[in-house]
């Protein structure tokens, strides 16, 4: 029997780490906000691998602590170790990993949750959505509580129709034996809305203590901790190691021998899989000429053994995966405690959402994480965050949230998802951005602060300091343009020992630190005036004027790209109607339904002249609405 | 916030006494300023808006392309209600196009069709009963457009740019690779490597610009220069050669400008003798071989004639000139050999192709066809060489190309000043976007393609 339970502004289904942002998200902003798990001890759980960050998604962790999401911090305060990559490769790629002790990660992050105000938390299987006049109204669990709300954010990770794949064996199941969400798909699609089957997969956990670490080559985290957080300050942590090791021709003898028995090549696995995230089998078969695959050991936390073993992903059977385990170097002896398995889930058509993540039909269904078709911990917080903003700002009444590609990481994946939909589960990575040089890590809360201290997600004392250091910045940077050194003895011997050219006449710090061998703080050396500033201060500093020409060239073309970005697409166009697009361009248009121009000249087949038709249509559309004012509500997002 | 600046030739091709270079927007002004050099000194800001002033189109190394007049027309009262310029040259094709290609050089972009139009629309500066029929420019212009470069692609064009493209994918998916999947046994690209990839790419890419250049002889015309002392009889042989073969390619009537080339249509090559008013010159003047004309027109020849008088011996002016055209193809006239020949062969095979030497006696008629024969088979015996399958015919193809290659010289200066790979990797793909933008392509989705097939990556 159903009853009425209570009545929320939102209900998030979810408490994954998208589910927890936008939760955090929602509540923050003042709206009274349930979310729901199927069991909660799994809150934020980590069910694959036990880090956060790395290229892209490191930046991603940033631009959610900047806008005053709970990602970074949570990360940090549960790190086990740290590591910065890329750092040889340039600016606009270094990238943050961290190591994170999964247990804690998500106790932590259960505690924010309680903690925190306009929030309840309810383990519970959420088995129906009821709509009026296509409009939320409230949902169902499988209890019969009925909870009304005023919008929904979907964020179900992989439990939709989960289904557990090991060898010869599969049975309907969520991630890390957790029950799946095996009733809510059916209604979805009653509502009318599109789903996909995917797939992903994890590899074994073993225990630490029948490992031989001494066969394998450790890998310690930096000497020096860079955190994820902006609020994080100097962290003094004792960090643990990850192992290398790798596959062998033995190793691979094994799995072709077994090869019949994966569910992958038997058909029993119909979900499309990343090609980024293979298991090892699809690497071996792919890749036969390859003699050997690393495979890194890591530590899934401070109070167990367990170990997760990186690059052997797979779906073979338990005995398979034992043998091919054990003929790995240092792994002779090794004891498998979980078994490594595939899942296939339902996951919707992200084409169907609009950039705010609300479905384009239903109105108050947001949707976000592994259900739009991502994979990773990073792209389901960032969707997450941008969910439960949305819906807390159209409860508000106001537009919509929308970074766009020139301003994060975030903007770059929605936009990608949203604009061109995807069919393997979508990874985020550097070379998806266009401006990436101007989207760096580093400069996340440059970027973003100020917007999410505008919604009231950033804390006065994070603004506080925001303030500080963009202004400390400023200074320095003018310092350095206006002081000028010449050919004196003393920068004589600093530019001989830099292996530096000789300057003719005088030129600013600021021109000389152009110079690749000049680092800022060497510039101690000859610049008696250099203020004491913060490591991250002088790294915005640095950058700032070594990259000065490239930064300003991708400025210019995020500008221009604005533009076509700032034309908005009126809500009630008939693409279908248009006469001078060409018939793929109406339809494609009419499928996606763009909301502004930059957006639509991202859509596969239309060209840049139905972009200038559809162009000088909607200015039509505007005058002949009488000026500027014209429609302003009609606009979507 | 700026607009694009826009370019178009704005007068039918080959047709009109004069051709007009049309620009809009914020640089057009900054443009004219690189392009234009008003004759009388004058700032061009201080030019007074809608008037025109005289002066020389100039070229990126500073050198005269044209007389032409030039007018600034100032927003907002213009058609586009933006900045515009025009520049009004010598009709014809040449002229026209090398002024395009300055202007495209210095930061315009092509007008796409109907663009001009779709501005004076979208600033409001035409009414709403327009409208439609800009539409109808924009997709029946587009249509012809693209099916022009359609056919223009099928074929060797669009293989070798593919080959070119191929070229720095792979070098991106290597970076790209790398940088997104740092810690993967993905084999590190050495910069070394990476370079000399550039360098491969950027090689086949220059030859590929320079087919426009070969191109060009097709379209517009071999350009030859008749060169030599006066009284060698330059003069005839130009009313000669100009009465058989005068092609009609430009009328300029009622001009008071000196017509400065004549075409001929040779077995139908095309040729375009230029500044044939100073072959008339040096020919009148006795006491002056104008030394600096001839330089000029030297320089800007693909082929010279060099008349010499026969009946004579080498006079040092011979010798001047001969020095002048060392570097160019050659085919020397001997004129006046029914004078008798006195002049030294001997010294004139050591420096030229006996084949190119050509006896000849103007007055008599004796000896036109072997130099007709002679420029064609130049032309189709590859000695001036045009090569036809990889010809980039146009302008905007040949602008796209030329901006790849600056990309590439960018991302090969940046290894050597041994900036990182992240920055590096923003011009290598800036020269893929532009050479995609020939052929349609687009870098994103190919770029992470490239990754997964070559790569085996994951977790």
């Amino acid at each position: 029997m159903e009853y009425l339970a209570g009545e929320y502004d939102v209900v998030v289904i979810g408490a994954g780490h998208a589910g927890s942002e936008a939760a955090l998200a929602c509540a923050r902003m003042g709206m009274k906000t349930l979310v729901t798990a199927i069991n909660l001890d799994s809150i934020a759980m980590m069910a694959c691998n036990p880090s956060l960050g790395g290229p892209a998604k490191g930046n991603v962790v940033r631009e959610i602590d900047a806008l005053g999401g709970e990602m970074g911090i949570n990360g940090d305060k549960t790190m086990l170790q740290v590591r910065m990559l890329n750092t040889k490769k340039g600016p606009a790629v270094r990238a943050l990993r961290v190591q994170i002790d999964k247990e804690r990660y998500s106790e932590r992050m259960k505690k924010v949750l309680e903690n925190q105000d306009n929030l309840q938390i309810k383990q519970a299987e959420i088995v129906k959505i009821n709509l009026e006049n296509d409009e939320v109204r409230s949902v169902v669990t499988n209890l019969g509580a009925i909870f009304k709300c005023k919008c929904v954010i979907l964020a179900a990770g992989v439990y939709l129709r989960g289904k557990v794949v090991i060898g010869e064996v599969s049975y309907d199941g969520g991630p890390n034996g957790l029950f799946p969400a095996m009733k809510l798909s059916k209604c979805l699609e009653d509502m009318g809305v599109k789903l996909m089957r995917f797939k992903t997969g994890t590899p074994a956990r073993i225990d630490g203590k029948t490992v031989d670490f001494s066969k394998m080559a450790e890998q310690p985290g930096d000497h020096d901790i860079n955190t994820f957080s902006f609020m994080s300050g100097d962290l003094d942590i004792d960090q643990l190691s990850c192992y290398l090791t790798y596959t062998n021709s033995s190793t691979h003898k094994i799995i072709k021998d077994n090869i019949e028995r994966s569910p992958l090549y038997t058909g029993d696995i119909v979900g499309v899989g990343p090609r980024y995230c293979p298991s090892i089998e699809t690497k071996i078969i792919t890749f036969p000429d390859k003699e050997e695959h690393q495979i890194f050991i890591e530590p899934e936390g401070l109070n167990t053994k367990e170990m997760y073993v990186q690059g052997m992903s797979s779906s073979l059977p338990e005995d398979v995966q034992v043998e091919m385990l054990q003929s790995i170097d240092g792994l002779e002896k090794c004891h498998i405690m979980r078994t490594a398995y595939a899942i296939e889930y339902d996951c919707i058509d992200p084409t169907q959402l609009k950039l705010s993540l609300e479905h384009k039909k239903i109105s108050g269904l947001f949707f976000a994480g592994q259900i739009n078709g991502t994979s990773g911990y990073e792209e389901a917080a960032g969707q997450g965050i941008i969910a439960g903003i949305n819906a807390a700002l159209k409860l508000k009444g106001e537009d919509p949230f929308i970074l766009d590609r020139s301003e994060a990481y975030i903007g770059v994946l929605i936009d990608d998802l949203v604009t061109k939909g995807t069919n393997e589960p979508y990874r985020l990575m550097t070379s998806r951005a266009e401006y990436r040089l101007i989207l760096r890590q580093d400069n996340a809360d440059l970027r973003l602060t100020q917007k999410g201290y505008e919604l009231g997600l950033v804390s006065e004392d994070r603004y506080k300091r925001f303030i500080q250091k963009k202004e400390n910045i400023e200074k320095e940077l003018e310092r350095l343009k206006k002081k000028t050194v010449s050919m004196t003895d003393n920068v004589k011997e600093y530019l001989i020992r830099k292996a530096s050219a000789e300057i003719k006449g005088g030129i600013s710090l600021y021109e000389l630190m152009k110079r690749p061998e000049i680092t800022y703080y060497s510039l101690r050396e000859i610049d008696d005036g250099m203020p004491e500033i913060d490591r991250e201060t002088a790294e915005q500093v640095e950058i700032q004027i070594k990259y000065e020409g490239y930064i300003r060239k991708q400025l210019q073309q995020a500008e221009q790209f604005k533009k076509l970005e700032n034309k908005r697409i009126p809500k009630d166009v008939d693409f279908l109607g248009i006469k001078g697009l060409s018939l793929e361009a109406r339809q494609k248009l009419n499928d996606i339904n763009p909301s502004n121009l930059g957006q639509a000249s991202r859509i596969s087949g239309v060209s840049p002249a139905d972009i200038s038709v559809l162009m000088v249509y909607i200015e039509q559309m505007r005058r002949s609405r009488g000026g500027d004012q014209a429609g302003k509500q009609e606009y979507s997002n | 916030m700026k607009n694009r600046t826009i370019a178009a030739i704005a007068t039918a091709p080959g047709e009109a006494g004069i051709g007009i270079v049309r620009i809009s927007g914020d640089e057009s002004i900054g443009i004219l300023k690189k392009v234009f050099i008003p004759k009388k000194e004058i700032d061009i800001d201080d030019i007074p808006s809608r008037t025109l002033v005289y002066g020389h189109a100039i070229g990126r190394k500073g050198e005269v392309l044209d007389e032409v007049l030039a007018v600034v027309m100032r927003k907002p009262y213009t058609y586009t209600t933006e900045d515009v310029v025009e520049i009004h040259c010598h009709g014809g094709i040449v002229p026209v196009r090398r002024i395009m290609e300055e202007v495209l050089y210095h930061g315009a972009d092509i007008a796409e069709a109907g663009e001009f139009t779709k501005r004076a629309f979208m600033n409001g500066r035409i009414d709403l009963a327009q409208a439609e029929a800009v539409i109808d420019v924009i997709t029946s212009k587009t249509e012809t457009g693209l099916n022009a470069a359609l056919n223009q692609l099928e074929g060797e064009l669009s293989k070798e740019l593919k080959i070119i493209m191929d070229k720095l994918l792979s070098v991106m998916a290597h970076i790209e690779a790398s940088i997104d999947f740092p810690e993967h046994d993905v084999e590190e690209i050495t910069i070394n490597s990476v370079k000399n990839m550039i360098i491969e790419a950027r090689l086949a890419a220059a030859a590929l610009a320079e087919s426009f250049e070969e191109g060009r002889i097709v379209r517009d015309g071999l350009s030859t220069a008749i060169v030599g002392r006066p009284n060698v009889g330059k003069s005839s042989l130009l009313n000669v050669l100009l009465k058989e073969n005068r092609a009609i390619v430009t009328e300029i009537p009622g001009t008071t400008r000196d017509i400065i080339e004549e075409y001929l249509n040779i077995g139908g090559v095309l040729i375009r003798l230029i500044d044939t008013a100073g072959i008339r010159e040096t020919e009148d003047i006795v006491e002056k071989i104008g030394v600096e004309r001839t330089k000029g027109a030297i320089s800007k020849s693909d082929l010279v004639i060099l008349v010499l008088d026969a009946s004579d011996n080498l006079k040092p002016e011979d010798i001047e000139i001969i020095e002048l055209i060392k570097s160019k193809k050659v085919i020397v006239v001997l004129n006046k050999i029914d004078l008798g020949t006195v002049i030294n062969q001997e010294y004139l095979v050591e420096l030229f192709d006996k084949d190119s030497i050509i006896e000849m006696s103007v007055k008599e008629r004796v000896g036109t066809d072997k130099l007709e024969e002679r420029i064609k088979g130049l032309v189709f015996h590859g000695k001036v060489s045009i090569n036809k399958n990889n010809m980039v015919t146009s302008i905007r193809h040949k602008n796209l190309l030329d901006r790849a290659l600056e990309s590439m010289d960018k991302a090969l200066a940046s290894i050597e000043d041994g900036i990182p790979v992240d920055l590096i990797s923003v011009d290598i793909r800036e020269a893929w976007r532009n050479l995609g933008a020939i052929t349609g392509d687009t870098v994103e989705e190919d770029i992470i393609k490239e990754i997964f097939s070559k790569f085996c990556i994951g977790k």
